[in-house]
């Protein structure tokens, strides 16, 4: 790896081409100088030099604070920036992630970056072109409206030999303009007042543009979190009691003494860690210390059941009401029919598939950080709390890790690195091993809804009572992560909400009440399992039980479930029309459910669920088989139907659908976190099984494009139908009716004998 | 601390280290070669693959002195950006990895199928995959990837 780092300043006194340590598009991209000086939170957003700057080549190199996860967003915020400029895709150079250097735009996160940090840096961009088109016409003697752009070529009309670059107009300078930016993060609204391009006119935004992140990745060469190094640095490993938090009572320090080299042990507070000269000597000390841990301060509960009881009758401490029209009780009472029951969500794990990795250099009051964040100023921000350091002296390097799903809005790997670089006075490079992730990942909440809902005389639905109860979010933003707790730091809240959506809200009923509870933890600020932002956070669960009872009531009704829905689904056309597009592709013929009973031991049935995450619009259809003597249910098929407005990049958006889709029947099918009084009991990739190749199902796409809109989010949305829909197509091929994931054989035999 | 001679990607090649150190750590951080990854610690999800005499073998659970005299292969041995093999190519052809974290054993793998049957069934890739994880869910890609290639080799 490349580790010399340019600082801010080197940046602006430079006038010509660049080395810098990292960009998207190879390790040596040409970059020149940007911005205007670091502030607290990143570089000004207002000043125009602080997104962009334009090289005399007529290389475009962005600066932003948004990060490539894997899921190839970067390539499509590249392609949003070189549309509005008018230059090729490959004139664009990504420099991500870089505290010193981008403008803070808030976590990469919640499929919301092309929506938010996308239309950020088409205005930037825009304001750009702008500026450039003002400085041609001066140049070229002719007014702006007389002017086009072609590949950064900026030419009379009717007069291409008046010409000139990009380059030309301002290589090497600065724009030394300021523009409007107002607002935070993601929120932050950039050069609003500046015209965009017409979508109609689009050119590169729309088109499959192969990711700029990809062939490296399957040569060896791209350089992850995980491979940063430096010369000089020592390897760490996390030394932590099983589950809960404990203090090491007692560390007997001889327990080591036959690893070969040096081998430091980090203690402060609760917190334990080895730091030694190679990678294998760290792994063995970390296993070997011999650590007695106290009885840990908090008993985890003393199963599942336990958890969903708790939920049950624990009152809330927030309340989110998402709907609340007419009058429901009036309504249930009048009810001809009624329908009630209890859908249960386990708590389960993000999975990456490489367990976090950081380097950290921590020098007096000044600290280096490379590491995988998906919140570069997040994280930086909270080493500087706890390293007791003004937040401008941490520099954060932004490197990609694994697929995190949520995960790395939690970097506690960096906070680790961080602690023990600073007692042992030497870069260190810690990555968690597989069982530290397991069992420390911030998981995504268990959850349990409840559904209740009325029908007239005529079988039309006249109530819904839609709660959903869950834990808050022990690691979010205000909250400190794990090494910081473990040192003393204390949490600012109680968490975020896991997610603000309910259930059943897509649907217009005349008595409608849609609810969120928070759920305190038993005590607040301490976990039996930590719990975070996994993936669409809450709505899979939430989704999984309205569109369940929406399924159950059409077939009491001897109603076909598509039919049934669409009575409903008046609210948006967007979202009636990916529902109906999707079952047609899928070639769902009108009938109610269950399908008529099989004859052998195998059942077939399809079952459908329709969605609204962030107002990007999903639709699945399921097709499953069941044995009936086994209870394993056999995925055959999802068709995904998707509407997230604009499309930017085709393809990218196809790869992160087959991908939610096929994380969503493991999800459904396989992923619980089991747990005792004990500990957590799944550790590894045995005792919590994910989907594999011999498991997964075909996927079929159907896109609706809305050039017309604004860009949403593509990311996670079509995760959200596809446990509900499997759950009806179990339904279809049986008649039993799932209530609790994963749809285990064991509980597709009992629900079969209810 | 012992002195482990390897032949990794054709060139000999001489390390000091601890002779249990799995052959991973030695391939990272020994010989800086990232293209096997460490995952699971425990054979589980593929991640550190390498082809040891053309077989694959997890690295992380390999201690590097069984690797003493035999060829072994990593990800670095098939190509590069510049001159990638048609397996590397193909994953490109059809954008076959989100995150990219367990495509090490992705081509691995597949460059272990194909070299004893260059003609697989869908049913003969996914079963050979089988114990390699991908998160992400890219299996669908990396499934039209190898069928590329073996495609490709009809027609030459």
């Amino acid at each position: 790896m490349e580790t010399k780092s340019i600082s801010r300043r080197d940046l602006l006194k430079s006038t010509g081409v660049l080395i810098v340590g990292f960009s998207f598009f190879g390790s040596a991209a040409r970059v020149l100088a940007q911005g205007e000086g670091l502030s607290v939170d990143g570089m000004d957003p207002t000043v125009l030099d602080s997104w962009l700057a334009i090289s005399k080549d007529g290389t475009v190199t962005v600066f932003t604070g948004k990060v490539e996860l894997g899921t190839g967003v970067v390539t499509a915020l590249a392609q949003i920036v070189a549309e509005e400029l008018d230059v090729s895709f490959n004139k664009v150079y990504m420099d991500s992630g870089d505290t010193d250097k981008v403008v803070d735009q808030g976590v990469t996160a919640a499929a919301r970056t092309v929506e938010r940090g996308g239309v950020q840096l088409r205005q930037a961009s825009a304001a750009a072109r702008q500026e450039l088109l003002k400085l041609a016409s001066a140049r070229l003697d002719s007014p702006v409206d007389k002017l086009t752009v072609t590949d950064g070529v900026v030419s009379v009309v009717g007069n291409s030999a008046r010409k000139i670059a990009y380059g030309d107009l301002l290589g090497g300078k600065r724009f030394n303009i300021k523009i409007v930016a107002a607002g935070i993060g993601w929120d932050m609204k950039v050069a609003p007042e500046v015209p965009a391009k017409n979508s109609k006119d689009y050119k590169i935004v729309g088109k499959s543009i192969p990711r700029v992140d990809l062939p490296e990745k399957f040569t060896g060469e791209f350089v992850y979190s995980q491979d940063a190094s430096v010369p000089g640095m020592l390897h760490g490993r996390v030394v932590r009691p099983a589950t809960s938090i404990s203090a090491p009572a007692g560390i007997d320090e001889s327990s080591i003494q036959n690893i070969p080299g040096e081998v430091k042990i980090v203690r402060e507070g609760t917190f334990v860690g080895v730091v030694a000269e190679t990678e294998w000597a760290a792994i063995q000390a970390a296993r070997t210390l011999k650590v007695t841990w106290s009885e840990p301060t908090l008993k985890m509960p003393s199963g599942p059941d336990e958890v969903f009881d708790y939920l049950k009758n624990t009152k809330s401490f927030k309340d989110n009401v998402i709907v609340n029209r007419g009058n429901l009780d009036a309504a249930l009472s009048n009810a001809q029919k009624k329908y009630e029951a209890t859908y249960y969500w386990p708590f389960q794990l993000h999975g990456m598939m490489g367990p976090p990795c950081a380097l950290a250099d921590v020098r007096g009051d000044k600290a280096t950080i490379w590491t995988g964040t998906q919140g570069p100023f997040r994280t930086r921000d909270s080493i500087a709390r706890m390293l007791n350091i003004p937040p401008k002296n941490v520099h954060l390097l932004y490197r990609e890790g694994s697929g995190s799903y949520g995960r790395l809005e939690t970097d506690d790997v960096a906070e680790d690195a961080a602690l023990m670089s600073r007692a042992v006075g030497k870069p260190v490079r810690v990555q968690w091993m597989r069982e530290d992730e397991h069992a420390w990942d911030p998981k995504g909440p268990a959850q349990l809804q409840t559904v209740r809902a009325g029908v007239d005389a005529q079988g039309k639905v006249i109530a819904w009572d839609f709660m959903d109860r869950s834990f808050p979010w022990s690691e979010s933003d205000a909250n400190p992560m794990l090494a910081s707790s473990q040192i003393g730091m204390k949490p600012a809240g109680a968490g975020f909400l896991n997610g603000a959506g309910g259930g059943g809200q897509i649907y217009t009923f005349e008595n409608q009440k849609v609810l969120a509870a928070d759920i305190p933890w038993v005590q607040q600020g301490q976990w039996p399992l930590r719990t975070s932002n996994l993936r669409a956070p809450g709505d899979l669960g939430r989704v999984f039980a309205s569109e369940s009872t929406m399924d159950e009531i059409a077939a009491d009704q001897h109603a076909d479930p598509l039919q049934f829905r669409l009575r409903y689904l008046t609210s948006d056309k967007r979202i009636s029309e990916i529902l109906v597009a999707t079952a047609k592709k899928a070639g769902w013929t009108d009938r109610p459910s269950p399908a008529p009973a099989s004859t052998g031991t195998k059942a077939l049935g399809r079952g459908i669920a329709v969605a609204n995450r962030a107002n990007t619009m999903t639709a699945a259809v399921a097709e499953i088989e069941v044995d009936k003597t086994t209870g394993d249910v056999t995925v055959k098929k999802i068709t995904l139907g998707h509407d997230c407005g604009l499309i930017v990049n085709p393809d990218g958006l196809k790869n992160q659908i087959e991908g939610n889709v096929l994380q969503a029947v493991s999800r459904a099918l396989l992923e619980e976190v089991k747990f005792d009084k004990t500990g957590q009991k799944n550790l590894d990739w045995d005792s919590y099984p994910v989907i594999r190749f011999e498991q997964i199902p075909d996927v079929e796409i159907v896109l609706i494009d809305r050039p017309e809109m604004q860009p949403l989010g593509g990311g996670e949305p079509s995760i959200v139908p596809v446990t509900a829909a499997i759950a009806n197509a179990i339904f279809d091929a049986t008649g039993a009716r799932m209530r609790q994931v994963p749809f285990t054989p064991q509980r597709v035999l009992s629900a079969l004998k209810a | 601390m012992a002195r482990i001679s390897l032949k990794v990607n054709g060139k000999s090649r001489v390390v000091d280290a601890d002779p249990n150190t799995p052959l991973l750590y030695v391939l990272r951080d020994n010989l800086a070669l990232h293209g096997p990854r460490f995952g699971c610690g425990l054979g589980q999800c593929g991640a550190c693959t390498v082809l040891v005499d053309g077989s694959t073998m997890r690295s992380c659970m390999l201690p590097a002195s069984a690797a003493e005299n035999k060829n072994v292969t990593t990800l670095e041995g098939l190509g590069s950006v510049a001159h990638p093999h048609a397996i590397q190519a193909a994953f490109v052809e059809e954008q076959a990895a989100q995150c990219g974290y367990c495509m090490n054993g992705m081509v691995m793998g597949a460059k272990a199928l194909l070299d004893k049957n260059p003609h697989p069934t869908v049913a003969d890739i996914k079963r050979s995959l089988n114990s390699y994880i991908c998160r992400c869910g890219t299996h669908l890609r990396v499934i039209r990837a190898i069928q590329r290639v073996a495609n490709a080799s009809v027609k030459a």
